[in-house]
């Protein structure tokens, strides 16, 4: 089994942007959320998510604040910075011109 | 501001681990929990559940690693593991590590104790006002009597007060004459004593920026030779001797029997050192006032030195290309022998410790010798560990440890090694510092030393530089393409390690290289210190006593006084039981100048005007000759009635014989003062002597003492055994004759030898025992490398003894293998030595740089050392049993 982080790092970086972009959310939410909306297609393992999640705070892109959660338990909830916010619209850019390359190979082949 | 909020995480990430560790728990639990519910919602039970959701979580261990790992503090606890590693290798090998500790602390010891006393000898700023614009200003004579002599020589009257002209608008400049010296009268119960005191101009301590700490400074008024007496204290002179009495200013105090006024106490942070200055002054009083008219405006009387204050943008070879060309002027005006025909000068920080600035530099060129010296040896011994570890590194490199990751572990063990080492070198400077202090109360401003936060800084530097130094050459020597051979070689052992052996081969022949340079260096110093010591002075020198005395002009005004003072005097020495002989002279050989006139020949008038010959002059009481021991060679000595004004008859010494009278028909001949115009007969010829122990002998002038102008007197004590003992029967006798007369300078003549050559024993003793460390270092780093090789060989060797080699040559072999580096090491030595011994040729007395004999001798010891510490590991290698060490693979 291979380090998913490897595999899709940029990629989960952009997803986790993406999905912080309307809300904060905790960590579950955030995974969950990803696996709603790509249609059960993308799992994210919590050994990827948390180093992730982690790395986004160093780098200064989310911030997290403990907060309750819908269960009335304490749960760290992340939101976008100003930065991240920015970094997500590089990232989404980035994104739109690789999908869209590949897109043009593999449907011409 | 993302900067800003990136760096408050991290150090929150920092200062908070264990919370954000906890917190980071808490997430993962809560994510799990939400797993768990999620399944239970799905129909599972808990169990089920609970059991499904750990499985589907993954090694939470794992995961809570990942985590921690994008924490920016990551490197820094992984570093501290390392070091941990580090320290616990360590401390399996103790001896190891207690051998590199002690050779590390030795290295920096030794050079933080050097550092810090160039530091506050040589480099910090003398207590003035902007002290790097003050210099001394002196006479040289180029092409003149004395091509010996220093080309800093003092300055006359005359030529100072043209200069001061001269020097408007680039320079102030102001003059003193620090070797003057003062009876102080009894007072009060306190006895009378001999002070050092200077005379200078008032502008003095302005010129310096030095205010004094009670009352005033000198005034124009004061610097006149109508003027009221006035005196300035120096602070511990005015603490010793008065108890430091606050309403000092204002009263009087006697000198040479008349009263003066104190004025003023200098601040306790002033010093006023030159290179003819060593002793601290006493009293300063201003020198028109104490200056005779005569000696104020001659250009023949050298007795100033000037200080002066460069304008800002001015230099100081401006300023001396200027006066040289006032003195070209002096000398077309005054054409004389006595007259100095140029101009030199330094800084006055230079001044300040001339003499102790290559000895020091010296010696802090030594120790750091002998820092690399260490750190190459760490670095070897570190080698060899790797060596003995080689396989253990291939294992972990081909588990995929990082390279980086393994050069960091042998960096962090050096790192640990020079701390520790610093820490304990650190201890050694401190008790170095605290002997050197002790020992060398003589030097120049060693009263200012001290260990600080600059020195502190440079323990750290030199740990820094040790670090990188050790740990990088040792671990230059591990790449990973070695891997692969590494696994093989130890499996199989013939030609091992060869790459390594060679690394420390390299550093082995550095190393000798420097041992060489420095047991040269000891050797030379050695050799001029025993040249020194065994100086022939033209006495002998074994229990004599010298003791000096000085009688104030106001109460003795007369020399009819004088004459009578000294002859009860000495008679009444002569008279104390024990005493062998006893004789007066007006300064005693190997304790200095004394006094010097230039002398041409009546009976043979000089071929060009100007053309005389310089002597020392020494006044002498007939049985002075006897009691120390000069003998009489030709002719007769004077007599005690040849006194006052029939005193105008001399011997000379040989040397002077020699320049004066080659022919030896100096008996009846007649001297001519070339200054005072006056004559003698020379009626006699005895043995040379010299004035300082490391100088030649000069022609010497004796003529009555009794007579001719002399106040001063050198009483000459000579005794069977213990002379020192009669130090305090003379003192009261004096004091019986005369309660205000001090005794000064009571000393044996071994004591004046001592005196001066205290500090080529010093430096030479140093410079000694740096090379003996560095021989037994380079002697441990021989033995270890041939060890080292000689246990790779083994198979090597036990096939050629199963083939048949005999021991003997098994040993040559190995000897050979072992002496190589030495030998090579030897000859980059004696080349380097050839190169810097120059720079130490200044501390040399009767040595050349290249003294082969020290060469011969230094390069013996060494090959006995290096084939000493050879032969151990090559005759174990001609015992090698073949069949074991066959076995052993």
């Amino acid at each position: 089994m291979g380090k998913p982080s490897d595999l899709v790092q940029g990629t989960l970086d952009l997803l986790i942007l993406k999905t912080l972009s309307t809300e904060a959310r905790h960590g579950w939410a955030i995974a969950k959320r990803i696996q709603q909306l790509s249609g059960e297609v993308l799992q994210v393992q919590q050994g990827s998510l948390y180093p992730a999640l982690h790395r986004l705070e160093q780098q200064g892109w989310i911030k997290a604040k403990w907060m309750e959660s819908e269960t009335g338990r304490q749960a760290k909830f992340y939101s976008l910075t100003t930065a991240g916010r920015s970094q997500l619209e590089k990232e989404t850019a980035s994104w739109e011109r690789l999908s869209g390359a590949i897109n043009l190979i593999v449907q011409e082949g | 501001m993302r900067w800003l909020d990136r760096i408050r995480v991290r150090v929150e990430m920092l200062l908070r681990r264990g919370h954000a560790a906890q917190q980071l728990d808490e997430e993962l639990r809560f994510h799990l929990e939400r797993q768990v519910a999620e399944y239970v919602a799905a129909g599972m039970s808990p169990e089920e559940a609970r059991h499904a959701a750990l499985r589907a979580f993954g090694n939470p261990a794992a995961l809570r690693d990942r985590a921690r790992e994008t924490w920016s503090w990551s490197g820094v606890e992984s570093v501290l593991r390392d070091a941990r590693i580090a320290a616990r290798t360590l401390m399996r090998a103790p001896g190891f590590a207690l051998t590199a500790i002690g050779i590390m602390a030795l290295g920096i010891g030794a050079n933080i104790a050097l550092f810090t006393v160039v530091r506050s000898v040589l480099l910090k700023p003398l207590p003035y006002q902007d002290p790097e614009r003050l210099v001394s200003i002196y006479e040289g004579d180029v092409g003149g009597n004395h091509p010996e002599w220093s080309p800093y020589l003092p300055v006359d009257a005359g030529s100072m007060k043209d200069w001061q002209q001269a020097a408007r608008g680039i320079a102030d400049m102001t003059f003193a004459s620090p070797w003057q010296q003062y009876n102080l009268s009894a007072e009060g119960g306190r006895l009378p004593e001999k002070i050092d005191a200077a005379w200078c101009s008032w502008n003095f301590f302005a010129l310096l920026g030095v205010e004094p700490v009670l009352g005033r400074s000198f005034a124009p008024d004061d610097d006149r030779p109508g003027a009221q007496a006035a005196v300035l204290l120096s602070y511990p002179f005015w603490r010793r001797r008065y108890g430091g009495d606050p309403a000092i200013v204002g009263k009087s105090i006697w000198l040479d029997a008349k009263p003066y006024t104190v004025i003023g106490v200098l601040p306790e942070s002033f010093v006023y050192l030159s290179k003819m200055v060593g002793t601290p002054i006493q009293v300063w009083t201003p020198l028109n006032h104490e200056a005779p008219a005569s000696l104020l405006n001659t250009y023949e009387d050298h007795e100033f030195i000037v200080s002066a204050r460069l304008i800002h943008g001015a230099t100081l070879t401006g300023l001396v290309e200027r006066l040289k060309v006032v003195q070209k002027q002096i000398v077309a005006a005054h054409p004389k022998p006595a007259v100095h025909n140029s101009v030199a000068g330094m800084s006055m920080l230079d001044d300040a410790v001339y003499g102790y600035k290559t000895p020091l530099y010296a010696l802090l060129a030594a120790t750091g010798c002998v820092l690399l010296i260490a750190c190459m040896n760490v670095s070897s011994l570190l080698v060899a560990r790797s060596a003995a570890r080689a396989r253990e590194l291939a294992i972990r490199t081909a588990l995929g440890a990082g390279r980086l990751r393994l050069m960091r572990e042998r960096i962090l063990e050096s790192l640990l090694l020079s701390a520790a080492g610093g820490a304990l070198g650190l201890l050694l400077a401190w008790g170095g510092v605290r002997w050197l202090v002790q020992t060398r109360q003589d030097m120049h401003r060693v009263e200012g030393i001290h260990i600080d936060g600059v020195v502190i800084g440079f323990a750290m530097g030199a740990i820094a530089l040790c670090t990188l130094l050790a740990g990088l050459i040792s671990a230059s020597g591990s790449g990973d393409r070695q891997i692969l051979a590494s696994l093989q070689e130890s499996s199989r052992g013939q030609s091992a390690g060869r790459a390594r052996a060679g690394l420390r081969r390299a550093l082995l022949v550095m190393e000798v290289g420097l041992t060489v340079v420095l047991l040269t260096g000891a050797g030379l110093l050695l050799k001029s210190y025993q040249r020194l010591r065994n100086s022939d002075l033209g006495v002998p020198v074994d229990n004599v006593l010298t003791m000096h005395i000085s009688l104030p002009e106001t109460r003795y005004k007369k020399p009819e006084q004088w004459v009578a003072f000294f002859e009860t005097l000495i008679a009444r020495v002569r008279a104390l039981p024990g005493v062998q002989a006893a004789g007066l002279v007006s300064k005693a050989p190997g304790e200095g100048w004394g006094g010097d006139s230039l002398m041409t020949v009546v009976e043979r008038p000089p071929m060009r005007k100007g053309e005389a010959t310089d002597m020392m002059v020494r006044g002498a009481e007939p049985g002075y000759f006897d009691a120390i021991g000069i003998p009489l060679l030709r002719g007769r000595l004077f007599t005690t009635d040849e006194r006052l004004e029939r005193a105008h008859v001399a011997v000379i010494s040989r040397t002077a014989e020699r320049t004066f009278f080659p022919n030896g028909d100096a008996i009846g001949k007649h001297l001519k003062n070339d200054f005072t115009g006056g004559v003698v007969e020379v009626v006699g010829v005895v043995g040379d002597t010299r004035w300082y122990v490391s100088e030649a002998p000069q022609p010497t002038l004796f003529w009555p003492i009794y007579g001719n102008n002399y106040s001063v007197a050198t009483i000459v004590i000579r005794a069977q055994r213990d002379v020192e003992s009669f130090a305090m029967p003379v003192e009261k006798l004096i004091g019986q004759m005369d309660p205000d007369l001090p005794v000064s300078d009571v000393m044996t003549l071994r004591e004046a030898i001592g005196r001066s050559t205290t500090d080529s024993r010093f430096d030479s003793i140093l410079v000694l025992a740096f090379a003996v460390i560095a021989l037994v270092l380079a002697a441990a780093g021989l033995y270890g490398v041939l060890a080292y090789l000689i246990a790779q060989r083994r198979t090597e060797i036990g096939i050629r003894i199963a083939l048949g080699a005999r021991r003997e040559q098994v040993t040559r072999l190995m000897l050979g293998d072992g002496l190589r580096p030495a030998l090579y090491g030897l000859a980059l030595g004696l080349g380097a030595s050839a190169l810097v011994t120059r720079l130490i040729e200044s501390m040399l007395y009767q040595t050349r740089a290249l003294d082969p004999a020290v060469l011969g001798a230094v390069s013996l010891i060494l090959l006995v050392v290096a084939a000493a510490a050879c032969l151990l590991p090559a005759w174990r290698a001609s015992r090698l049993d073949p069949m074991e060490a066959l076995r052993a693979e």
